[in-house]
């Protein structure tokens, strides 16, 4: 009786074994069988993630610098922003780490942009749906709270090592906010309004992309905002499966202790957060004038 | 008299989890307060019946909590009955499938809300073209109509401002015109002037008064203020607790109300300018008419009070707008409607 109380009642150790090796050993079956249908579904992700880092680290970079300035400049239309980010790429470029920095920006580019691809599709269907919601609901906590190493076992178990399995880990831990945020922004918009539209006759999709979309689009951005920012923080998780950037040069760093490889590299990750941010939130800023102050 | 627009006919509706066994309850004479106590189902509408007159306004007017806002939406099938008929032009709306309810909805009916609801990421014109881009109508000729509309509520000028840079009466304009615009021959006024201010509240009626002179929709309009109703309405229905107390014309509830309720409610009525000479005239008899003084049927007491007071006529002869007498009015019949 004492035993049963001070020691929590356990499985044997034969019998936990047994579930954890038929665990992994169903997974590896699995994985042995459908692992190349798998990649080859993601070849054509994998061929635009290519030819998107070798564009930005094989163009002249002022051209590239050019024309990051521009979509700087045109999505926050804030001079400030425009030479903060100019100081920082140059100082990013003297200090070596343009080509990892060019890297790390095609693949956030490439996840943000997959993120939103299905994320907002998602979210639309949780919106919509009480049963989509139920499902979805637990499956966005396990994601956003499994520690990321984990599903970076079977990720790697299944494709390997390289840019898809990274680029996979990465949508993984990074989509959840805008799913989130585009079911609350849609659930959010006014009764009222959609009253109004059932009443002049809309039909589900006018509703969807003339009042639903476009009043919940400011909390659908700040799902975006969200997304690109957890999307740069896995970046350094990600490098530990194959994934160029500067999350290399941070893991190099860690291992040999290299204090100020580290630094530099974390802090270029920071400005690059910077800029993502303040450029997108401006951006998001802009796109809801109407909702209060003066338009431009 | 005009024909019958819309046909409301033993309309029910209950909130809850299961409205149709509550229904039995309440057609077996349960009551509202017991149905939420014993049963916790809301009785939203109770056996409502009524007809409402091509090219009239009918207003519908009570307390909040009374229904009125569930009794027009049943009219566009916003909210689905429990029991019950919605016939408009002789189609019952409840029978239609989604393609022609939309259909229904997008050319016969326009809806105004009390709180505007307004697309807010939409200019003026785009809200008020909005009834149209639905029904996918050449942008050029939503666009012609649109400013039209714009135009007559008085908001020229003010095409590509946003609503929430304009005043809660100027946003209720808009909500006008893009109902107007969608040129339904039926305009459902959900309390549309209930949240603005007095003298815009004003402004508004006249504006609408002065429209329907013209344009001869149905129109039914909700409201809580009982003066609103007596100005717009051409027939008042006054519900309570989703029972209907009484429909007439403004006159008959001033003068006859049936319910208690209906008494509170129009007992500090000013009678004068709510009462027309028409509405308390006898018959011509051939009574004594020296010194008579004409009054036009449609004239209200106090257009010709002062003038009754200063004549001192013997009696006042009611006359039509070609000038044949047809009523008679006596001082004192007179002074009694006002004195009450």
């Amino acid at each position: 009786m004492e035993d049963f109380l001070s020691e929590f009642p356990e499985l044997s150790r034969e019998t936990l074994r047994f579930i954890k090796k038929g665990f992994d050993a169903s997974y590896r079956a699995f994985s042995r069988e459908y692992g190349d249908t798998i990649e080859a579904v993601f070849d054509p992700v994998l061929y635009f993630l290519v030819w998107f880092e070798k564009l930005l680290q094989n163009s002249p970079w002022p051209i590239v610098l050019i024309c990051f300035l521009a979509v700087i400049y045109f999505g926050s239309r804030k001079i400030s922003v425009t030479i903060g980010s100019l100081f920082a790429f140059l100082l990013i470029g003297i200090f070596g780490m343009w080509e990892d920095t060019m890297s790390t920006v095609s693949i956030i580019g490439v996840c943000t942009m997959l993120s939103i691809g299905i994320g907002i599709p998602v979210g639309v269907l949780m919106a919509k749906s009480e049963r989509a919601q139920r499902i979805c609901t637990p499956i966005l906590d396990v994601m956003q709270t499994m520690p990321s190493f984990v599903y970076l076992i079977p990720v790697v178990m299944l494709l390997g090592i390289g840019k898809i399995p990274g680029l996979l880990a990465v949508v993984i831990y990074a989509i959840p906010p805008i799913i989130r945020l585009t079911n609350l922004g849609i659930r959010e918009v006014d009764k009222e309004v959609l009253e109004a539209a059932d009443a002049f006759g809309a039909n589900p999709r006018q509703k969807l992309f003339q009042v639903q979309l476009p009043l919940a689009l400011p909390t659908i951005f700040a799902g975006i905002n969200q997304t690109i920012m957890m999307a740069l923080a896995m970046v350094v998780i990600a490098s530990m499966i194959g994934v160029k950037g500067l999350g290399q040069p941070v893991l190099k760093a860690i291992t040999n202790q290299y204090f100020a490889m580290g630094l530099f590299n974390g802090l270029a990750i920071v400005a690059l957060a910077i800029i993502f941010d303040r450029v997108s939130q401006s951006f998001g800023h802009r796109i809801q004038q109407h909702r209060s102050g003066s338009r431009e | 008299m005009s024909e019958i627009k819309i046909q409301i006919k033993n309309l029910f509706k209950i909130f809850g989890k299961n409205p149709k066994s509550a229904l039995e309850k309440v057609k077996n004479g349960v009551n509202k307060d017991e149905l939420l106590e014993k049963h916790n189902h809301v009785l939203g509408l109770k056996d409502i019946n009524l007809d409402i007159k091509e090219k009239s306004i009918q207003v519908v007017m009570g307390l909040s909590g009374s229904g009125k806002s569930t009794l027009i939406r049943h009219i566009n099938r916003l909210i689905e009955p429990t029991d019950g008929s919605v016939v408009v032009d002789g189609d019952d709306v409840l029978k239609m499938n989604d393609e022609s309810l939309r259909n229904f909805r997008r050319t016969k009916t326009a809806m105004v809300f009390q709180r505007f609801a307004l697309l807010p990421h939409k200019t003026v014109l785009e809200n008020t073209k909005f009834g149209l881009h639905i029904q996918n109508i050449d942008e050029k000729e939503s666009d012609i109509r649109a400013r039209r509309w714009i135009d007559r509520v008085g908001l020229s000028g003010y095409e590509e401002k946003y609503p929430q840079h304009l005043s809660g009466g100027m946003q209720q304009r808009v909500g006008l015109a893009r109902a107007l615009t969608n040129d339904g021959e039926i305009l459902l006024m959900d309390e549309a002037f209930s949240a603005l201010d007095p003298l815009i509240r004003k402004d508004m009626q006249d504006i609408l008064l002065e429209l329907q002179d013209e344009l001869h929709k149905t129109v039914v309009f909700i409201t809580h203020d009982l003066d609103e109703a007596l100005k717009i309405g051409d027939r008042i229905a006054i519900l309570k607790d989703g029972i209907m107390d009484q429909e007439g014309i403004p006159a008959d509830i001033l003068l006859s109300p049936k319910t208690q309720y209906v008494k509170d409610f129009v007992e500090d009525v000013n009678r004068a300018r709510v009462i027309k000479a028409k509405h308390i005239m006898s018959k011509l008899n051939g009574q004594n008419r020296d010194n008579a003084m004409l009054v036009d049927q449609d004239d209200f007491i106090d257009r010709f009070i002062d003038k009754v007071i200063s004549e001192k006529p013997s009696c006042l002869i009611v006359k039509n707008k070609h000038n044949d007498e047809i009523g008679y009015l006596s001082t004192k019949r007179l002074s009694e409607i006002l004195k009450r």
